[in-house]
Order: C-alpha cells, then structure tokens, then sequence
C-alpha cells in the first residue's frame, strides 16, 4: 500500500515536472487566441488550418512549430486575459471597438507589414478605418453586419423591412433580443436614426424607454440559443449577424433576412499582435498564412460570414459553395456594397459606457423581481429567525432544571 | 399511500433523468437540429472523434482532475488524520473551520485572489508564463480538500480508537499501523472524497476561467467560447459518452464492494 502510495505522488510529480518543461525543447510555439469556432478546425471535412500551418512551417522554413490555440466567448474576456497580465499571446482577432480601445491603452504592437505580403488582397474598403487609421495594427479577418431573421410562416411580408417589426404587438411572446448591451441598445438607436457612438445621455435615455417598452413582446434575451430557437420555429423573429443566418437556413429554409432600412451595424474581426507577443514574427508568419487564398477560403466557408479577402469574394468554388447553402448567400454576406447604410460601433468613452451599462441594469432588472417573491423571503428568513430563537430559549429553559 | 409514494419517487427521477436522456437522444441525431429528430445517426460521434480541439480540452481536462483529486486526497487524508490527533478542542475547530473557507467562499472571490496571487508572484519572480497547468492544479486541489477532510474526518471519528493502539501494542509502528490498520478501515471514506473531488475538478468553470494560462483549456472553457456562435452536437456526444463512462465505473465499484462485504462476513 505504501509503495503504490508513494509511486503514485512520485508519477503525478514527474508529470507536472514534465508538463512544464515539454515547450521548452527547440519547437516554437505560436499563441493563438482566437473567437470559439472561429478558424476552419477540421470538423465536418474541412481543412485544419492550424495542421496546416505547422505543416507549412516544417515542409517549406524547416522551422517546428506547434500552434497553441485557445478560444473566448467575447471581446470583453480577451481583453480582461490580456489586461491582467497573467497570459501572453502571440495573435488575437478582436472586433474594431476593442482594436481602438486596445490601441489607445499600448496594448497592441504595430505590425511589419513587410513580413504579411498578402495583406495587397484586402479590399480597400478595411483599409484605413477608424480604429486603426493608419494600418499599423490589424489585419482584417472576417466582417459582418446585423439584419434580422424571421419565420416566413409565421411574419406576413408587409411587416418586414423596418426595425419596428421587433416592436410589432402582432408578435408578442415571438421576439428575441440580444443578451448584451451593446448590440440590444444599437437596436432601438439604429431604429431611431440615431448614431450607436453618440455621447448625448439623451439618445440612450431614448433606446431604454424603447427597449423597456419592447420588453413584454420578448420571449427572450439571449445569445447563440437563437440558432435553436430559430431553427425549430419556437420563435418567429430576432436579430442576428447574417454569417449566422446562413448557418440557420441551412437546417430551415423558411427563414428569411433582411436589413432593416434604417441602417444597421456592420463588425470588423481584425488580427493583430498583442504588445506582449514573445514571437512577433512568427505572428506575423500566421497572419499573412491566414491570407493565402485557399486558407482564407476555408475559413470563410467554415465560419459563414463574408471575408474582406478580394480573392476569396471572387473565387468561383466558393461562390458555388455558398450558393449551395442559400441561393442569395453572395448578396446578403457582401451586401455592404449595396445600398445598405452601416455604421460601427466605436469604442465609448467611461461616461457613455457606465451609463450604459446602468440603463441596462434597470431594463433587466425591471419587473424581474415581483414583491411576492420579496414578501416569501421575507416570511421564510423570519420564519427561521423564530424558530431558532423558540430553539434556543427551550434549551436554556431544560438546561435550568 | 404506498402507489402515491412509487409514483412521488419516479416523478423525481424522471426530473432528475430526462435532461440526460435528452441530450443523449440529440447525440445520435442526423442534423445540427434541436428540436425534431430528423433521423438516428452516429455522425456526431464521428465528427467528435475528428476533431482535435475538443479532444486535447478532454485530455487536459481529465489529465487535471485526476492529479488535482490524487493530490487533495493525499494531502486531505493527511490533514483528516492529523486533525483527530489533536488534543485541544479550540485548535482543533479553528483549523477545521480554516480548512472549510475554500467550499463556503463564492467560486468568482476564490478565482479572483487566486488569479492575483499567482499573477503578482509570477512578476515577483519574473517568469513569462504567469499561470499555466502548474496554478491551475494548485487552485483545483485548494478548493478539493476540504470536501476530501469533510469526507474522510466521519470514518476517523467513528472507527474505534483501539483497532489502531492494539496493532501498536502487538508491535507495528505507528506508520504500519496507519497503512495495514487505519487506512483499510476509512478507505470507504477516502475513495468517496476522491470520487467527490474527481467530479469537482472535472466540471469547475469559474476557478479554471482565472487561474488557466494560454496553453491549457480545459472542457467547460471550450465549451463557453462556443456561446457566441453555436454549442455544435458533437459535444452531447461527448458528454453521452461522459456519462456512460461514470454509470459504467460507479456500477463496478458498487458490485466489487458489495462482493468484498460479503466476503468479510463469511471469513468473520
């Protein structure tokens, strides 16, 4: 017993001796800190672009490189790992509101573009945007916009093409909102025709009044339950990116998409290199191999939403691929140079995101906590409060005699 | 008044059951689709097993809860036995309740100290890597034990004083009589803390989520970064086969301790 004791100690320690120093043997490790499902893994017959590149970097530099790749649910948990000092890594893909905010706080390191010659591929219009005006650091992966997602059983056509269907009554109980501040606010704000980045209280006193007034329609707010609820008809209407429309028409075809004509939002996913990178040129290695034209396509087919890569919109098996999923795929993905009006979100200021982040404190909190639930508390605390007081006097009372 | 309790008992494991078998229906489902069962399948299974993601995260995951339930029960067996021996009472309480601070603190404060801790010590000692498996199993053992102590301390506290002072008078040393005498007797106890600890570990989300690095995501990390787009099937797959694996061990741990505690009884 006491040997198989002590051999067990013995061999979780060489373990963890060993799990510790198995990185530090000649292999390069590349950090890779991307969104969940985000990257061509190699499910469902795909290409594994990681393997991918590994392989590249054996076959072609001779280098070992092992590609180390972890994956966050939003912009917010990326920025909190990296802010806490307790990881680094060496490429992250956050959306252009964190890039600005990122960059504003020197958490970002400006890139060589010398070493990412397929960068010439991106579309001019993800050059030079707001967040990163002089293209120093971030290169753009994927891109997208908002439209919303309806039953087209159960929502009659002459309700659609306006961001008031997620207020008609006709729908009570059969619209769902988004779960996060940002984009449920941007879709009262956009409604109003107002601007998502304004820093006057009044437009955002505005949106909650809407969004408190919206909130007995809803079924609910929520976040990737909207594929299910979408897919088996529990609800009629939501708003969503339109990547992920596809995604849903592919196991309903009777759901619809449109964007709504008041305008709506449109996202960057860029990749850049955290300030803390221990290998800046192998990141710069992985983005520009992220780029060559058959990664970049296995990618935009995995994820669904469009690529601001110039060779992937024009390449012919994609464009087949993607019609195969939707016949309108093309035109909803890269709708954007239509006639649709976008705006970004932009990194708010402290004054503008606290405040925003109370009204919709208020708004969820609002209702959500009815008094009887107060009042059955209240009962039971007191309830055992007495009973613990009548305990106590009893025993002393026995104890006297 | 019996029927009404047959079926109060079913109704519960009905409740208790029907998410699990749920989730293993949807795993052999033919489609991406909750909802309606388009056709039976082991599609899903395949696609588990082709993806190399969700494969290292199990690995990692159960590479951790098995150090991290092997050491707690060591180190809380130890504490359990040692905690017994004291003579005072006050220091005895004091450390017990000291011990049981990790399981009565909200998993978010637990997380957080540990996470600056790790992080200021690691810029203390200048390392790059701040957290990594190393932190990750120190936390996953700190808040194991004391549900190891609370399991064990019952069986030390019943187990009567002599057996271990009998083996020490007919000449045993007090390390022989702790393995060949005490030991056999609280190891029901020490198995059901590791089981406990085991599970634990297995399913923790908010400690992980501040004490891992960049090099090791565990289960339920990958599973929450899939939130913004969609929790793909092949993960009820995994978790059917998850729980087939448990049903399967707890089966065989059940059947070979009964088959010892009637063989204790026919040598008695």
């Amino acid at each position: 017993m006491k040997k198989v004791l002590l051999l067990w100690v013995v061999s979780v320690f060489l373990a963890v001796s060993l799990s510790g120093c198995g990185g530090q043997s000649e292999k390069l490790t590349l950090n890779v800190y991307n969104w969940g499902e985000y990257i061509s893994d190699g499910s469902e017959d795909s290409l594994d672009v990681n393997e991918e590149f590994e392989n590249y970097c054996r076959d072609e530099l001779g280098m070992e490189v092992s590609v180390n790749y972890t994956t966050y649910a939003s912009n917010e948990d990326m920025y909190n790992k990296l802010k806490s000092g307790s990881a680094t890594y060496d490429v992250v893909i956050p959306s252009e509101y964190m890039i600005e905010k990122m960059i504003a706080e020197d958490m970002l390191s400006p890139l060589d573009f010398s070493n990412i010659p397929n960068y010439q591929y991106i579309d001019d219009n993800f050059k030079n945007l707001f967040f990163d005006p002089d293209n120093t650091y971030s290169v753009p992966y994927t891109y997208g916009m908002v439209g919303i997602i309806y039953n087209s059983e159960m929502v009659a056509e002459e309700d659609l093409g306006s961001w008031d269907l997620l207020w008609n009554e006709t729908y009570k109980g059969q619209i769902l909102q988004f779960n996060n501040p940002r984009d449920a606010f941007g879709t009262a704000i956009y409604w109003a025709k107002d601007s998502v980045n304004s820093t006057d209280p009044a437009v955002w006193q505005s949106a909650v009044e809407k969004l408190k007034a919206q909130k007995p329609l809803i079924q609910s707010y929520v976040m990737d339950e909207i594929f299910n609820k979408m897919k088996n008809g529990s609800a009629a209407i939501a708003p969503y990116y339109a990547g992920d429309y596809l995604t849903m028409y592919d196991s309903n075809d009777l759901l619809g998409f449109y964007y709504p004509e008041e305008g709506t939002n449109v996202f960057v996913d860029a990749m850049c290199v955290p300030a803390c990178a221990k290998n800046q040129e192998l990141a710069e290695l992985y983005i520009n191999f992220m780029l060559e034209k058959e990664i970049a396509i296995a990618n935009a087919e995995y994820i669904g939403y469009a690529s601001p890569h110039t060779l992937v919109r024009e390449d012919e098996d994609y464009i087949a691929y993607m019609q195969d999923w939707h016949d309108d795929a093309m035109e909803i993905l890269y709708a954007q140079d239509s006639a649709v009006k976008t705006e970004y979100y932009e990194s708010l200021d402290t004054d503008t995101l606290s405040l925003q982040n109370s009204l919709w404190e208020t708004l969820k909190i609002e209702n959500a906590v009815e008094p009887w639930i107060y009042m059955t508390a209240g009962t039971i605390v007191g309830a055992l409060i007495l009973f613990f007081l009548y305990s106590y006097f009893v025993k002393r009372y026995r104890n006297h005699y | 008044m019996k029927a009404l309790s047959r079926i109060y008992t079913a109704l519960i494991f009905i409740i208790l059951y029907i998410p699990i078998v749920v989730l293993m229906l949807f795993s052999f489902n033919s489609t991406a689709n909750t909802g309606d069962l388009t056709g039976l399948s082991l599609y899903w299974y395949r696609e588990l097993f082709s993806s190399p993601d969700t494969f290292n995260a199990l690995k990692n995951t159960l590479v951790l809860a098995v150090s991290a339930s092997v050491i707690s029960t060591v180190i809380g067996t130890a504490a359990a036995v040692g905690l017994c021996k004291f003579k005072k009472n006050f220091f005895k309480n004091s450390v017990l309740s000291v011990t049981n601070i990790p399981m009565m603190n909200p998993d978010i404060v637990t997380g957080i100290s540990m996470m600056l801790l790790f992080v200021f010590l690691g810029t203390l000692l200048g390392r790059d890597e701040k957290l990594g498996f190393t932190t990750l199993l120190i936390a996953h053992v700190t808040f194991c034990l004391p549900y190891v102590i609370l399991s064990v301390r019952p069986k030390i506290l019943t187990m009567p004083r002599s057996l271990p002072e009998a083996a020490q008078d007919l000449g045993c040393t007090p390390l022989q009589s702790f393995f060949k005498v005490e030991l056999p007797q609280i190891l029901p106890g020490v198995i059901s803390g590791f089981i406990l600890a085991f599970t634990l570990s297995l399913d923790d989300f908010v400690i992980s989520y501040f004490t891992t690095g960049n090099d090791f995501q565990t289960l339920p990390l990958l599973i929450y970064s899939m939130t913004k787009k969609e929790v793909k099937p092949d993960i009820y797959a995994l978790s059917t086969l998850m729980i087939l694996t448990v049903t399967v061990l707890l089966i065989l741990s059940n059947v070979s301790s009964k088959e010892k505690s009637t063989e204790r009884r026919l040598t008695l």
